[in-house]
């Protein structure tokens, strides 16, 4: 089994679970926290035979020096992100910011659109843009009310906050969409609106804004290995053009984003991703049986427990 | 000594390296060339007629002394050959390896006229990497005179400028973006040509000059030049992150799944480890490869793919092999391992397999037409030779564009292909800033690179007011008389000029 991320790297100084998959990382990198803008992420190595993954920025706090992102556990490396990320040790790789950072504009009216993951890289936008004097509201889709996290972050910078359900636990219920219908019914001068989270909800965004012509920016994630454009990997067709999602990017307007080709692309390595993580949970799966046999269980909750399914 | 060399007394035969079985090699990454033993390297050094006016250093970028050092492997003094060859290029094992010799050094050599000519590539390589086996490092003194040298990008130019401004006595920072130093070295060549405990070595050199590394930093984004010579307090900067932007084909089908740039493959498979089972970085190639281009970075990418265990690997290009940009080694290589080449071919589409997927490639077959005005024969399209072939990947090595981020980020001035405008001695539009290598010029060769690096440390130099030594202990190398113990008797001012 690789080595604990002891020694030399990036150091993680909080971590905070909002839920069996979403998990919060603060690492301390004092020139990024300088650096970072609305809209701009990483490229992270969580060892040194990982694979390189780009995370959007969730916040960056320039006085403690440090970014956070969040990060949901899906894949073989985002699970054993999930497994190894705690407070102390660091990650073997982080470099950034990358990508052009968002245009924070002089909009009067801007709604800004997380559903899911994409509610955390929502946040420096809405922030971005009460911080230019922006009327701000803040939309937020999750699955249920136990996957809500940082309303209260929301709450001290959006003049507005609608929170969707797809069960109706809280708030509207329904997609994302539905509280954009909302608001655009109440609020027809909205002059720009930021949507960020999985391709299908971006689509769908865009889908409810271009009837009312509203200029809607979205942030694509596609695969990528330097994030710097040497690779073209993560190239994206925007308006029929390529373009590369990690140095043209990544954001783009999203009435002119080929959705279906973003998630052609997103499936490239569907098939091996799903055997890695099979690979993982199995090998996970020995170890602790193998470490219940000679330790004394650990008082950490187990987090193989989720992951067990595979 | 003994009698004067002539072509009729020396070895009529060139020293043949030995080169593993390309059916065996076809299957690890484990280099193909093997080293010169040291008595390949004596009785290759004695075909060598140490002409007064060499040719070979004129082809050389970096000006190695090359009879000097091929005098003193004669004389079995290796320490001494490599102590000549550091003298110009640090990075000896490297340059031994993928350097163009034929074009180069090895192309004017005057024994290639009537036999084949000197193997001076593979004796550079012999002392490179005698000097790794033996851990030589050739640390002059160096007084430290204060300046600071920021260097971004840790690719060939990027180093060969480091090394220079070190030796100068400068405190030199280099900035890499990507997780480990080494630039296209480590990323781009594959380990069969060049390993890459040979540029851990020579980056470990670089250290010992005193230079620091540091990775995970994007320049353009973490900070950005301006700030570099303001706030960071950079006495000077070079830039040499290279093209790297790669250009895909513009054909239907271009953005299906399996269609990768040459340059992913690459970086998975030599910087990510994708060939390695622990590594998590995947690479999926299928039974069938087709790259697309003929130049060197196509000829790694068919190569790669056969070893990483694809059973059909198609080389496509448009033009004829002699058109081939590729160096003749590495197309003879290429083919050797089992490489089906077909010249005069273009794709005009990807194939869909319904899913997203590659299914194969339709393609046209092309003639050479008339010569163009620069003497070129341009390829034409056969009409009706469309024709189709299975494939499951199609790696896309038709070259590359420039890189946008430093663009993006600072006011320096780019051409209208967006590559940085420098000057002759490679200053950019920025006062202290120069750039050099495939950023500035588009996409070339690693020895292109340093000489440029190598350049571009001159005019550093010069722009810090460091005495270039070299030019003024050897007066004979400057333009006439013009400069004498490097003064330029141009120089009307009373700048202040500091000796390192």
């Amino acid at each position: 089994m690789p080595d604990t991320n002891k020694g030399p790297g990036f150091e993680i100084v909080a971590r905070e679970d909002f839920s069996d998959v979403t998990f919060l990382l603060e690492i301390r990198h004092p020139l990024m926290a300088k650096a970072a803008r609305p809209g701009q992420f990483v490229i992270v190595m969580s060892h040194a035979e990982g694979e390189r993954i780009p995370l959007t920025i969730a916040d960056f706090d320039r006085s403690r020096g440090t970014i956070t992102l969040v990060i949901q556990a899906v894949g073989k490396t985002t699970r054993e992100m999930q497994q190894r990320c705690q407070v102390g040790t660091s990650l073997h790789a982080l470099v950034g910011p990358m990508g052009v950072p968002s245009h924070v504009g002089n909009a009067k009216k801007v709604m800004c659109v997380g559903g899911g993951l994409g509610v955390a890289p929502v946040f420096p936008q809405a922030r971005g843009f009460k911080e230019a004097g922006a009327f701000v509201i803040g939309v937020l889709g999750f699955r249920t009310w136990k996957l809500i996290f940082w309303e209260d972050r929301f709450r001290s910078c959006c003049d507005e906050l609608i929170v969707c359900t797809d069960d109706g636990s809280v708030g509207v219920r329904g997609p994302v969409t539905e509280g954009i219908k909302r608001a655009i019914a109440r609020h027809p001068d909205i002059g720009e609106v930021i949507a960020i989270g999985p391709p299908v909800m971006m689509k769908a965004c865009a889908e409810a804004t271009r009837p009312h012509n509203i200029r809607t920016v979205v942030s694509l994630n596609p695969v990528m290995v330097d994030g710097t454009g040497m690779c073209g990997g993560c190239r994206v067709r925007i308006g029929g053009q390529v373009k590369f999602a990690c140095v043209d990017g990544p954001d783009f307007d999203g009435h002119q984003v080929d959705f279906e080709d973003l998630t052609t692309r997103l499936r490239r390595f569907a098939a091996e991703e799903k055997s890695a993580l099979e690979r993982w949970s199995e090998s996970c799966r020995m170890t602790t049986q193998l470490e219940r046999a000679v330790v004394e269980p650990l008082a950490l909750p187990d987090p193989f427990d989720e992951v067990g399914g595979g | 000594m003994a009698k004067k060399r002539t072509i009729r007394t020396i070895p009529q035969e060139r020293t043949r390296a030995r080169e593993q079985d390309p059916r065996e090699r076809a299957k690890n990454f484990t280099e193909v060339t093997c080293a010169f033993t040291v008595e390949d390297a004596l009785r290759e050094s004695e075909r060598c007629l140490f002409c007064p006016d060499p040719a070979c250093v004129e082809g050389c970028p970096v000006s190695i002394d090359i009879p000097g050092f091929i005098r003193k492997i004669g004389d079995k003094d290796f320490r001494g050959a490599y102590e000549v060859i550091t003298d110009a290029n640090l990075l000896a094992s490297v340059c031994g390896r993928v350097c163009p010799q034929e074009t180069q050094c090895e192309g004017p050599c005057p024994v290639g006229e009537k036999l084949e000519p000197v193997a001076i590539g593979r004796l550079e390589r012999f002392v490179g990497d005698l000097a790794i086996k033996e851990r030589w490092t050739s640390v002059p003194y160096i007084e430290p005179n204060g300046l600071r040298v920021g260097i971004v990008g840790s690719g060939p130019a990027g180093m060969a400028c480091a090394a220079d401004m070190a030796k100068a006595g400068c405190e030199v920072t280099v900035y890499e973006a990507f997780h480990v130093p080494g630039g296209v070295l480590r990323y781009g060549i594959p380990d069969f040509r060049l390993p890459n405990e040979v540029i851990d070595a020579e980056i470990d050199n670089l250290r010992k000059l005193g230079v620091k590394f540091e990775c995970n930093t994007l320049v353009g984004r973490l900070f950005t030049i301006e700030q570099m010579i303001g706030e960071m307090g950079f006495h000077t900067v070079f830039i040499g992150t290279g093209a790297g932007y790669p250009k895909f084909m513009g054909i239907p089908g271009d953005s299906l799944n399996n269609v990768l740039s040459a340059n992913e493959l690459l970086t998975r498979c030599n910087m990510m480890g994708a060939r390695d089972p622990g590594h998590d970085t995947p690479l999926p190639l299928g039974r069938r490869v087709a790259v697309i281009g003929a130049g060197n970075t196509a000829m790694d990418a068919t190569r790669v793919c056969k070893r990483l265990g694809a059973e059909k690997v198609y080389c496509v290009y448009r033009r004829t092999k002699a058109e081939s940009p590729a160096r003749v080694e590495e197309v003879h290589h290429a083919e050797e391992e089992g490489i089906e080449f077909h010249w005069l071919t273009a794709p005009i589409e990807i194939l869909d397999d319904g899913k997203g997927n590659v299914r194969g490639m339709r393609c046209i077959r092309m003639e050479l037409g008339e010569p163009d005005e620069s003497g070129r024969r341009g390829p034409v399209p056969i009409a009706g030779s469309e024709f189709e072939f299975e494939a499951d990947t199609v790696v896309i090595a038709i070259g590359t564009n420039a890189n946008p981020i430093i663009g993006q980020t600072s006011k320096l001035k780019l051409n209208r292909r967006g590559y940085i405008e420098a000057d002759e001695n490679l200053a950019t539009s920025m006062a202290g800033v120069f750039a050099g290598g495939d950023i500035v010029t588009g996409a070339a060769t690693v020895i292109e690179a340093m000489g440029a690096g190598r350049k571009a440390a001159r005019s550093m130099k010069a722009w810090l007011g460091i005495r270039d030594t070299e030019t003024v202990y050897l007066p004979e190398r400057a333009a006439g008389a013009a400069r004498l113990f490097g003064i330029d008797v141009a120089e009307k001012n009373f700048a202040r000029v500091r000796v390192a």
